[in-house]
């Protein structure tokens, strides 16, 4: 804390010090407010969090019981289907994700009159705050009253009971998910813009048609930075909460069974993921020690991932001076 | 670098040998399909939107009916739900977006301005350090800090998740030090020749080349904060609500008025796609930022 208050004196106060040492007091009162939030609220959590995992605690009575909640975790089903849901989710929505994201991107390349307008247009829904965005979906696919079933009503196209029934609603997330594409497209885009020009201009001359053109030049080139939106998207998807969380409430207040709002994960535990039975143990049960051990689980997938994350960023840190 | 702070551009450049006819025939079919299938996807990506504005101004038996368009257009709907209710949700989602927002700042700008300028032993293990936490759920750590923040007190409110933004943001930092390393290091060198201090060279020199960048980080806040549905939900009790919880709980209150739940959340969307027409660029060039580049 005492770095903290060093920030404010500027570092030419102590003349006696050598300049390398007065260097050094400037980069630590730089850095001295991330220095404390790193100790406050990562590593001390982090810890606090292996150790509370051993115990049973709801906010007055602390208990050590061993190995007691891992052992829970093996029979909770509940637990395991989460799992399942959210490890659907990184299966199917990231990987399409990427694509559609790719397929949009190189769609804003080819055209160039409207293009910023069109590039807009492709972008607004990513930054729609995820809760309105889920409500808006839960309404407009809703088959009862949705505007969309209306439209595909006339065309005669077969309309399913999405976030009301536990083998759409995953699919229904996923949709929401592609409609908020534009993180991913942007990053694309900026990648393909990239491109050297000539490389193309050769390959034509050379005969190569469109998609040749896109398998062997356009594709290598993007290829690491496809990579990046993979990884990115599958931790971000390992934390999917609330659009999965906001779905089920909404759609669940609309069908009219008493009863269904307690349980998370309407329909049917179909949306119920990861986070947010760890929310629930945590936050309605108060079976803190037992959150922790999930929250636990998380922390071994993530950071899985987050290691191949660091090995793409390795490359540069090494490479700038 | 340039390239990627400059994206809008299209990368025209006519071709410049003439390709052969059946090239051209082949190249107008090309153009319609691409156009054809933007056009469409364009429709796509407004489609939920238009409805919701549509759903919003209908009377509250229309929206049940499944009609796309509304019989007579009620204004008043946007009234109706700005009852005390909505008013304090935009109240506290201000206060903490706002608040928020300047804090992170505060403390991330510096740390950023260290990890990017400053030489020292341990550098690259911070950096490290940044984006693992920039990339870890936040959901690892949550138990400790509200057993933390319940012994102070201070859940029921914002502050949980307002206060630890004073020690840094570590996606903030990682996006301006992505940032800063791009300014060439002459300019600090000539300030610090003429003798002003870290604090100053920052300050008067560095920070006023960076500010595309830290516009990009303050927005990226604002809008986390303004859309954060996750934290308020763990810490906030409902008079500390802000709208994302809000909005949320809406439906089940008002008895399935679809309208009214429509008028509300689109005055939930509505400052985000002002401020995004407005500040168009500085959006797309932070995402951008995010990206592998060095």
């Amino acid at each position: 804390m005492a770095a903290v208050t060093a920030s404010t004196a500027p570092a030419g106060r102590a003349p006696r010090l050598t300049a390398r040492s007065r260097r050094r007091l400037s980069v630590l009162a730089f850095l001295a407010p991330w220095l404390v939030g790193f100790a406050m609220f990562f590593a001390y959590p982090l810890v606090a969090t292996v150790y509370f995992s051993f115990t049973r605690y709801d906010l007055f009575t602390l208990e050590y019981t061993g190995l007691t909640n891992y052992r829970f975790l093996l029979g909770d089903e509940d637990a395991w289907r989460a799992m399942g849901n959210t490890l659907w989710l990184v299966a199917v929505m990231v990987p399409l994700r990427v694509l559609f994201g790719l397929g949009a991107a190189q769609l804003l390349v080819h055209v160039k009159r409207g293009g910023s307008l069109l590039r807009s247009v492709f972008y607004l829904p990513y930054l729609v705050p995820p809760v309105a965005a889920t409500v808006a979906f839960v309404f407009v696919f809703n088959p009862g009253t949705g505007p969309l079933h209306t439209l595909t009503e006339a065309v005669g196209l077969p309309w399913p009971d999405w976030f009301n029934d536990p083998s759409w609603s995953k699919p229904g997330l996923t949709l929401l998910g592609l409609w908020a594409v534009g993180d991913v497209m942007v990053i694309l885009l900026a990648a393909l813009l990239d491109v050297p020009r000539p490389l193309y201009e050769a390959a034509e001359i050379d005969g190569a048609g469109p998609w040749q053109r896109f398998r062997h030049i356009t594709l290598p080139t993007v290829a690491p930075v496809l990579a990046f939106a993979a990884v990115t998207g599958v931790i971000q998807t390992l934390q999917y909460f609330t659009q999965a969380m906001v779905a089920g409430k909404v759609a669940a207040g609309q069908s009219d069974q008493p009863g269904t709002q307690t349980a998370p994960g309407y329909p049917d535990g179909s949306t119920l993921t990861f986070p947010q039975w760890l929310y629930d143990e945590g936050f309605r049960q108060f079976n803190m020690g037992y959150a922790c051990v999930l929250a636990l689980v998380l922390f071994a997938v993530a950071m899985l991932f987050t290691m191949v994350l660091l090995r793409q960023f390795h490359a540069f840190a090494d490479g700038e001076a | 670098m340039t390239s990627v702070l400059t994206p809008a551009r299209a990368p025209a450049a006519p071709a410049r040998r003439r390709p052969p006819d059946g090239a051209r025939g082949r190249r107008t079919l090309l153009w319609i399909a691409t156009h054809s299938i933007a056009i469409a996807l364009a429709l796509m990506f407004a489609a939920p939107l238009v409805f919701m504005f549509l759903t919003a101004v209908m009377s509250d038996e229309q929206t049940l009916s499944g009609d796309l368009w509304p019989t007579d257009w009620r204004w008043g709907n946007f009234a109706e739900v700005m009852t005390g209710d909505m008013a304090r949700w935009l109240g506290n989602s201000l206060l903490y977006a706002g608040l928020g927002t300047v804090f992170m700042l505060v403390s991330s700008v510096p740390a950023a301005y260290a990890l990017a300028r400053f030489r020292f032993r341990g550098r690259k293990p911070a950096f490290v350090l940044v984006i693992t936490m920039m990339m870890l759920p936040p959901q690892i750590t949550v138990v400790p800090l509200y057993i933390v923040w319940a012994r102070l007190e201070l859940t029921g409110t914002l502050w949980p998740l307002i206060l630890p933004l004073l020690f840094g943001d570590a996606f903030s930092i990682f996006l301006l030090r992505q940032f800063l390393v791009t300014i060439p290091k002459d300019y600090a060198d000539a300030a610090r020749v003429d003798g002003c201090g870290e604090f100053a060279t920052m300050v008067r020199v560095v920070l006023p080349m960076a500010r595309p960048a830290i516009a990009a980080v303050a927005l990226f806040q604002f809008f986390y904060c303004w859309n954060d549905y996750y934290g308020p939900l763990v810490y906030a009790k409902p008079e500390a609500w802000p709208l994302a919880v809000g909005i949320a709980t809406f439906r089940a209150a008002h008895n399935v008025e679809w309208n009214l739940t429509m008028a509300a959340t689109l005055l939930t969307v509505l400052p985000v796609i002002v401020v995004f027409f407005l500040a168009q660029r500085v959006f797309i060039q932070g995402i951008t930022l995010t990206g592998v580049k060095g």
